[in-house]
């Protein structure tokens, strides 16, 4: 099919153009993400003194060349995507492998690849990739197929592989994100819920020999959240500073710029993991509340979406993504609440840092492409029939 | 085509209960917000004000002290010091080192800043010098531009103008020893770098007064402690300016009057007890106090035999010799052991048992009657007398005249001296008394102390008729941080026959104005200022029957510290007294020789004013 050769229906139809595709954009993704990603912009800008250096105004150049990314992964068939899929996993993985072999040490943990002109976080990269490869693999399977143990054993050599490896940089909350959201897929395909009763069970039982291959960091944290004001002037302190931060904002916080905990660098990483804090601090709990409904309307659309897909790697994709992106938001608004340990995860969209962003706007990028190709089936080895 | 229904299904059922759970978890963290900003919001917002607001005191000036007229003896100087703030400059040694070119940096201050550099984060100013001349201050502030991070402060410290007048009632100020921060612990200025507290005279009795209230500021600081703005000023009540009842002119007389001796005089209002001259020499300069002592300036201080720190006034306790002899008197007449008539003839000695006791005058007085007995003080006739009244009798008549315990004058260190009884022997002893040591008792001798001020207490009391004044030196009542009008005293009443005083008095009259009397020389001769008194030497050695048979040794022929000390109380003017005095003048010799004369002199000086004053203000109110 040439391009420019106007359609009228978009049904039953296996190729798109790229007008069909401009066409079938889904704005209100689009502004979602925008909205919420300005309101990361108006935070860094007020945490850095009502100034754009030094985050504000990278992270909206990041923010607007990955949305021209995220507009281009949209408009790539969603087929090229999944009979990639295995090739972006394995990239993911070496990856994942190199930084463990010349990673940069940032913030006590092997977590960067310095590529110049990027500092490339593998784990982000493998995040998506891990969605992406895991929904190809439960595509073509029937129930049947899921139903077979043997069935299960490579996707979750998939998982574990990652998860052990992020594990070694060491990077618990992007291992906890890369197995909850594996779990929820693994769910979505149709594993049978007495089998994770049994792996819930095996875990539990292997909670003291894990507690055992924990850093000292790690047990400290996790000591912590359990009894934050045990250690108020050391290790407890980014937590304790969180609270304060927040409960002191009160219903409708201290007003844009004026933020006392985090202006006084009493809140530490401010402009990263603990930017939802300092959000909440000047606008209060009013404001924590309409980003908390931000994201909600966010996933709530991806959840549209794949429910609309016909192909049910579509779905599995979307899901994947949108469970991901759920999982970064609970778990870093839970940690600053003292809700969870402390663990190394930002605040989708919003937290300074280039991979994550970029990374989730792919994503985003990838379910978008899933809702404009909503419509076309897909055969198990990614072509049109079989 | 693959058929996927069943599939479909199944993936909508679970993607409906994920959702379902994410929802709840979202509402989860919709109220762990409405917990933390809403319910215990006031309580993060507290702790949130701890973390910003930095509280500091305001040191508040401390008050003056000034003498009766005014004149400031305690006043508050600025003190330049030079800071250096570590983080405004890129060496510190550098800058030290253009400093030193300016101003004298020893050793000492050299390593002490660099040990309070690493100490202190590079914000906070280290102290480099302080009390800087004002010409040193000009020539840092011209070269200021060559010293970066190099600031000029302010601050206050105690001055004392007059140096050594006046030094051992004022007192001094030094920083608070760990004790007072212990007995004060919820005065929370003590803990002020570089803050002063009384440590001696009125700069101690009245310190809270003098204090003030401390202001505070309150500072917003960040993280590590830098001050971001300042909030809020409040600052704090000055202390009170405390005027004394001391006459400054009348007390540089005196002082100088005393000269080298180390001596003391009080003089004091013997109807309102205000102390009007209270001089104790040698003295010290208390600035050196406040500046900090040398270790040889203190050893040179506390190992003077002329003890310069005490106050001789109120903590120097002298055997008051004949000085004593109105008490025993007074006794004697009260107790009806003897009328003004009785009459004892003095051979020169008297014996008891097997022990001769020595009158002052080898040859004898004779036949005299109480006023005689006074006049020459004749030792034989207060042996007599005394031997008849009974030393119990001589100690509760001397207590009401305020000797032997605190006369409870507004100032710290007060030594209450020792007027003894059998009771007293009793208990600190063991022993029973001895006849014998009433008859030295008799004559103010053997256990006998009393400090001038008491003495000066004791002849106000017989100036006035027996009223029991008690001498003070803060011209108001100070209560808390206010001072009130002293109201008319109401003093008790020493409690003895008018007729009785007026026969001490009529003796003390003679003593000084009667030919014969022990310091008739010293008399003063200007019509209506004549002083009435009573001389005292209070032997200091034993003085042994071999000397007494070969000739006591003259004053002059013995070493300062075993001459006689010289005392004379005194009261003028005669018709109507208005002012008692003590002189004492430590191994000084005879008493009407070396003590009446200071007397003389100061009494006559104290008139001069008083009448100066009654000119001025006809009322007589002062």
């Amino acid at each position: 099919m040439a391009l420019g050769q106007p359609r009228i229906s978009s049904f039953n139809r296996s190729e798109l153009t790229w007008r069909d595709k401009i066409w079938q954009i889904n704005w209100s993704l689009i502004a979602l993400i925008t909205a919420i990603s300005c309101i990361g912009f108006l935070t860094l800008y007020s945490a850095a003194g009502k100034s754009l250096e030094p985050w504000a105004l990278k992270q909206m150049i990041r923010f607007v060349l990955g949305m021209g990314m995220l507009l281009l992964v949209a408009m790539v068939d969603l087929r090229f995507w999944m009979r990639h899929a295995y090739t972006f996993y394995g990239i993911a993985l070496v990856l994942l492998v190199a930084v463990q072999v010349r990673g940069t040490v940032g913030m006590g943990a092997q977590r960067w690849i310095d590529l110049g002109f990027i500092q490339l976080q593998p784990s982000e990269v493998m995040k998506i990739s891990l969605v992406l490869t895991l929904a190809r693999y439960f595509h073509g399977a029937t129930l049947q197929d899921v139903g077979r143990p043997l069935f299960l054993i490579p996707p979750l050599v998939m998982v574990l592989a990652p998860v052990g490896l992020v594990m070694k940089q060491p990077d618990l909350g992007t291992a906890l994100i890369l197995l909850m959201s594996s779990g929820a897929m693994f769910f979505l395909a149709g594993v049978r819920a007495w089998k994770f009763g049994l792996l819930i069970a095996l875990a539990g039982g292997g909670v003291p020999v894990a507690w055992r291959f924990l850093h000292d960091y790690q047990k400290k944290r996790l000591e912590i959240f359990l009894d934050p004001d045990s250690d108020a002037l050391g290790a407890g302190y980014h937590i304790t500073q969180s609270k304060i931060a927040l409960g002191s904002g009160g219903v409708f916080g201290k007003g844009f710029g004026e933020g006392t905990q985090s202006r006084l660098n009493f809140l530490p990483e401010k402009q990263t993991d603990f930017i939802f804090t300092m959000f909440a601090e000047e606008w209060g709990m009013i404001g924590g509340l309409v980003l908390l409904g931000l994201y909600s309307l966010l996933v709530a659309n991806g959840y549209g979406i794949a429910l609309r897909c016909r192909s049910h790697f579509g779905r599995l994709l979307s899901m994947g993504v949108m469970t991901t992106f759920f999982l970064y938001f609970f778990i870093n608004t839970a940690m600053v609440m003292g809700l969870l340990p402390v663990v190394g995860v930002p605040l989708p969209l919003i937290s300074y840092g280039g991979t994550a962003m970029l990374s989730l706007l792919f994503g985003f990028g990838l379910v978008m492409s899933a809702y404009i190709s909503r419509d076309i089936p897909i055969g198990r080895r990614g072509s049109h029939e079989d | 085509m693959y058929h996927d229904n069943d599939r479909a299904k199944l993936f909508g059922r679970r993607a409906m209960l994920l959702g379902a759970g994410q929802g709840v978890l979202v509402a989860a963290l919709a109220a762990r917000m409405y917990w933390l900003q809403v319910i215990e919001a006031e309580r993060f917002r507290l702790q949130a004000d701890g973390n910003r607001i930095l509280q500091q005191l305001l040191a508040p000036p401390r008050g003056l002290i000034l003498d009766r007229n005014g004149i400031a003896m305690a006043v508050n100087r600025h003190n330049y010091q030079v800071l250096i703030v570590p983080e405004r400059t890129n060496s510190i040694d550098a800058t030290l080192d253009l400093l030193s070119q300016i101003i004298t940096l020893t050793d000492g201050d050299r390593s002490r800043i660099a040990k309070d550099s690493r100490r202190h984060r590079s914000f906070v100013p280290i102290l480099v010098r302080e009390n800087l001349s004002w010409e040193d201050v000009a020539r840092i502030e011209v070269n200021a531009a060559d010293l970066p991070g190099v600031t000029i402060d302010v601050g206050q410290s105690r001055y004392y103008p007059l140096e050594t007048l006046g030094a051992h009632l004022l007192g001094y100020v030094a920083a608070p020893s760990e004790a007072d921060l212990q007995s004060d612990s919820a005065e929370s200025l003590l803990e002020l770098p570089g803050f002063r507290i009384g440590k001696a005279g009125v700069e101690r009795i009245y310190d809270q007064a003098l204090r003030g209230k401390g202001g505070t500021l309150r500072q917003e600081v960040n993280a590590v402690g830098r001050v971001i703005q300042e909030i809020e000023r409040k600052e704090g009540e000055p202390g009170l300016d405390l005027t004394l009842t001391l006459d400054l002119r009348l007390q540089e007389y005196a002082a100088q009057r005393l000269g080298d001796e180390s001596a003391a005089v009080v003089v004091m209002d013997i109807h309102t007890g205000e102390v009007v001259v209270m001089a104790s020499t040698p003295s010290f300069d208390p600035n050196a106090f406040n500046r900090g002592l040398t270790g040889v300036e203190w050893n040179d201080l506390i190992t003077n035999p002329r003890s310069p720190l005490t106050n001789k006034v109120i903590a120097g306790t002298f055997a008051p010799g004949s000085t004593f002899k109105p008490m025993v008197a007074l006794a004697a007449l009260e107790s009806n052991s003897i009328s003004p008539d009785t009459r004892v003839f003095c051979p020169g000695h008297m014996q008891m048992g097997n022990i001769e006791f020595h009158c002052w005058k080898k040859e004898g007085h004779g036949s005299l009657d109480l006023i005689g007995g006074i006049k020459n003080s004749c030792d034989v006739y207060f042996y007599e007398i005394a031997r008849r009244t009974g030393v119990d009798r001589i100690h509760d008549m001397a207590v009401r005249f305020g000797l032997g315990d605190l006369t409870g004058i507004d100032l710290p260190g007060e030594k209450p001296g020792l007027i003894p009884n059998r009771e007293w022997k009793k208990a600190t002893f063991d022993q029973p008394w001895h006849p014998g040591e009433t008859l030295i008792n008799g004559i103010g001798q053997g256990y006998c102390l009393a400090t001038p001020l008491q003495l000066a207490t004791m002849a106000a009391r017989i100036a006035n008729g027996g009223v029991a004044v008690v001498p003070h030196v803060a011209r108001d009542r100070i209560s808390g941080g206010d001072a009130h009008p002293r109201t008319e005293a109401d003093w008790p009443s020493c409690d003895v026959a008018h007729t009785s005083l007026a026969v001490v008095r009529k003796g003390m009259y003679a003593v000084t104005n009667e030919p014969g009397g022990t310091a008739y020389r010293a008399r003063i001769e200007q019509e209506h200022w004549e002083m009435s008194g009573k001389s005292g030497t209070a032997q200091v050695r034993r003085i042994s029957m071999h000397e007494r048979e070969t000739g006591v040794k003259k004053n002059d022929e013995l070493p300062w510290k075993e001459r006689d000390h010289a005392l004379f109380i005194a009261y003028a003017p005669e018709e109507a007294p208005r002012y008692s005095v003590c002189v004492v003048v430590e191994h000084g010799g005879g008493g009407s020789a070396v003590a009446a004369p200071i007397a003389r002199d100061v009494l006559i000086e104290v008139q001069k004013r008083d009448r100066a004053r009654t000119a001025e203000n006809p009322k007589g109110a002062v």
